[in-house]
């Protein structure tokens, strides 16, 4: 505690009763509601990895090494799911990255000042959607509007390429990935704004008064300094797409297959999960549950190594 | 070149080299030092591109407010409202209530839980714990907490509680506080720091104990800012739909028991109805959905408004 700067004479205003207690109770209270963040965690972790713990015992590697996935026979080889979820959450990257960035810059450099509060609130509210709604909209207008055509053209003309091969469906890895690209694009754009903003003014005026066009200048100095926050923004925005549930699930297509094509349909571990937990007993249960715990280990270790970049370059 | 002074970056000398066309050297004029038709080119081409962004970014905000408010508009009306499902998806008529019933009571259960919990934790960091390594360890893992996926959440709720006492609301709410937990005690630290260490003092050179002047100087002066987190969590939560599916399952009652049975909430009722082929089902779920994305937007937009009127400001 901070030491008053008169301190009282000793003895004289000592608080008597409760009062003598309640500043050290408030303080266990609150050291207590701390600590239970970090209980909490833990036994998230101990809870779910016990319960499957069997699973992972009776499987061994072949639980992320296997794509047979028969809970009637008793197989569980996740890693159709696995490939699912790395390959939507790719897809989703590629599209939304270069679209972050874009608007991120536009906010920052670009836009002039009557538009950058509209616009900013508009990316804002993509953020505050929630992802049944995104997976509603998906699958009824998205996807006859858009998706479907999309992948019919992709495999129309870059079908020789294997990842287009048809025969197309925009119910597919494509079609989650596009989801997962509009739900992160708020989440990169608004890091990547915050740190397109702490780029010193005077950087940019030395780059024109080096003669560098604009385009020049933000090449140089606000893409070269923001190089550690963007990539951990979009490790933030990746970490979000992986652990994505319901607006995959509608759009995937609930096939237990890893196909090279991003124009089949798949399945992600978070879309399994919530697919099958209805219907689940016994051991299928701890398989699922199984499949949290390695979707856990997987967001966890890429957000840590996002946190880890942002603290380590956000000092000066 | 002698460019070290210049702050921007150890290439300057061979950017400005590069940019001024290398041609400063006798007799420079302001005309040789403009830009080749190839970098203005490129300048604009880039230009477009940035701007061609932001429109392929504004387009789903548009159609997503569009669809949801002209499809849900279609199914809407005090019907909906105010009765709860019917118990086929074929059959039109009949309302979301249940859903909307069970939204409210499992968000208000989980906020009654980690709002003051966390606040109390974000108390903990700032004013107790500051720079000590428990604080770190709190900070450190409470970030973690925020990015583990919500699927994951609800399945620790079921193995830790459904197992033992089967689906319910306090169920999906336990699974709701988790997920708002780190966001408020995130939000609520960045407030608490923003009070002035002179209010402090004042209250503390008065005679308050430390925890008067945290109950009544720095909670008060910081409350716009917390309500600010504590809405968006709200929102947030009220969105939440994997971690219920495991937890309070869905129901096509209209319950208000809290524990025992099943219990349903908009965005399972809407999820039900997305999966399902029929199109009376379909029709009620853009309706939930329009309810739903205006309880979430409302919070939002309440949190914007004592965020702007706070005057504690980030």
């Amino acid at each position: 505690m901070r030491s008053s700067p008169v301190a009282p004479p000793a003895g004289t205003w000592r608080r008597r009763g409760v009062g003598r207690w309640a500043d050290s109770l408030f303080a266990l209270f609150a050291a207590l509601s701390g600590v239970l963040i970090l209980l909490t965690l833990a036994y998230m972790v101990i809870s779910t990895t016990g319960t499957a713990l069997p699973v992972f015992g009776s499987q061994g590697l072949a639980f992320v090494t296997s794509s047979e996935w028969s809970p009637k026979n008793g197989k569980f080889g996740a890693l159709a799911f696995i490939y699912g979820t790395f390959t939507t959450s790719v897809i989703a990257l590629i599209i939304a990255v270069p679209l972050s960035l874009g608007v991120s810059l536009f906010l920052t450099e670009y836009s002039p000042r009557r538009l950058k509060g509209p616009i900013g609130y508009a990316v804002d509210l993509l953020a505050a959607v929630p992802s049944v709604i995104y997976g509603l909209w998906g699958v009824f207008v998205l996807l006859p509007l858009f998706l479907q055509p999309a992948a019919d053209f992709l495999a129309k003309y870059l079908g020789f390429i294997p990842i287009f091969k048809g025969p197309p469906s925009g119910i597919s890895y494509f079609g989650a990935g596009v989801i997962l690209a509009i739900m992160i694009i708020p989440i990169i754009s608004s890091l990547c704004r915050e740190v397109f903003a702490t780029v010193p003014d005077d950087e940019r005026q030395a780059a024109y008064a080096l003669g560098a066009t604009k385009w020049e200048m933000i090449r140089e100095v606000v893409l070269a300094r923001g190089r550690a926050g963007v990539i951990s923004a979009v490790m933030l925005g990746l970490g979000r797409a992986l652990g994505e549930t319901i607006a995959v699930a509608l759009l995937i297509g609930s096939k237990v297959s890893i196909d090279a094509s991003i124009l089949k349909p798949g399945y992600s571990m978070a879309a399994v999960i919530a697919n099958q937990f209805q219907e689940a007993t016994g051991e299928h249960i701890r398989a699922l549950v199984g499949i949290g715990v390695v979707l856990f280990a997987i967001t966890i270790v890429i957000n840590m190594a996002a946190r880890a970049l942002a603290w380590r370059f956000s000092r000066p | 070149m002698s460019d070290r002074t210049l702050p921007i970056s150890d290439s300057a000398g061979a950017l400005g080299e590069r940019w001024a066309g290398g041609r400063l050297g006798a007799g420079l004029s302001l005309r040789d030092c403009r830009p080749t038709r190839r970098r203005v080119w490129r300048d604009r081409r880039n230009k477009a591109l940035v701007i061609l962004a932001v429109l392929i970014t504004l387009l789903p905000v548009g159609m997503i407010l569009y669809h949801i408010t002209s499809k849900g508009l279609k199914t809407m009306d005090w019907e909906f409202l105010t009765s709860p499902m019917p118990l086929s998806f074929r059959r039109a008529g009949g309302g979301f209530l249940n859903a909307l019933v069970g939204t409210v009571i499992m968000v208000g259960l989980a906020a009654a839980v980690s709002v003051p919990l966390g606040i109390m934790a974000a108390v903990y960091l700032v004013e107790y714990g500051k720079r000590n390594w428990l604080a770190k360890v709190i900070r450190f893992f409470s970030d973690v907490m925020t990015g583990v996926p919500s699927v994951f959440v609800g399945l620790f709720v079921y193995t830790a509680l459904v197992v033992q006492f089967g689906f319910g609301a306090l169920m999906g709410a336990a699974s709701l506080a988790i997920i708002m937990l780190p966001i408020i005690v995130r939000s609520t630290e960045e407030m608490l720091k923003l009070v002035p260490q002179e209010l402090k003092d004042a209250s503390l050179a008065l005679g308050a104990a430390k925890w008067q002047t945290v109950v009544k100087v720095v909670l008060p002066s910081a409350a716009p800012g917390i309500a600010t987190g504590v809405m968006l969590a709200v929102a947030r939560a009220a969105g939440e739909t994997a971690p219920l599916i495991l937890t309070a399952l869905g129901s096509y009652q209209l319950t208000a028991k809290l524990w025992g049975e099943p219990m349903s909430a908009l965005t399972l009722a809407i999820f039900d109805g997305a999966r399902n082929p029929f199109a009376a089902g379909q029709a009620r779920a853009w309706a939930g959905a329009l309810e739903l994305l205006l309880i979430v937007l409302v919070c939002t937009i309440v949190a914007r408004v004592i965020a702007s009127r706070s005057r504690i400001k980030r």
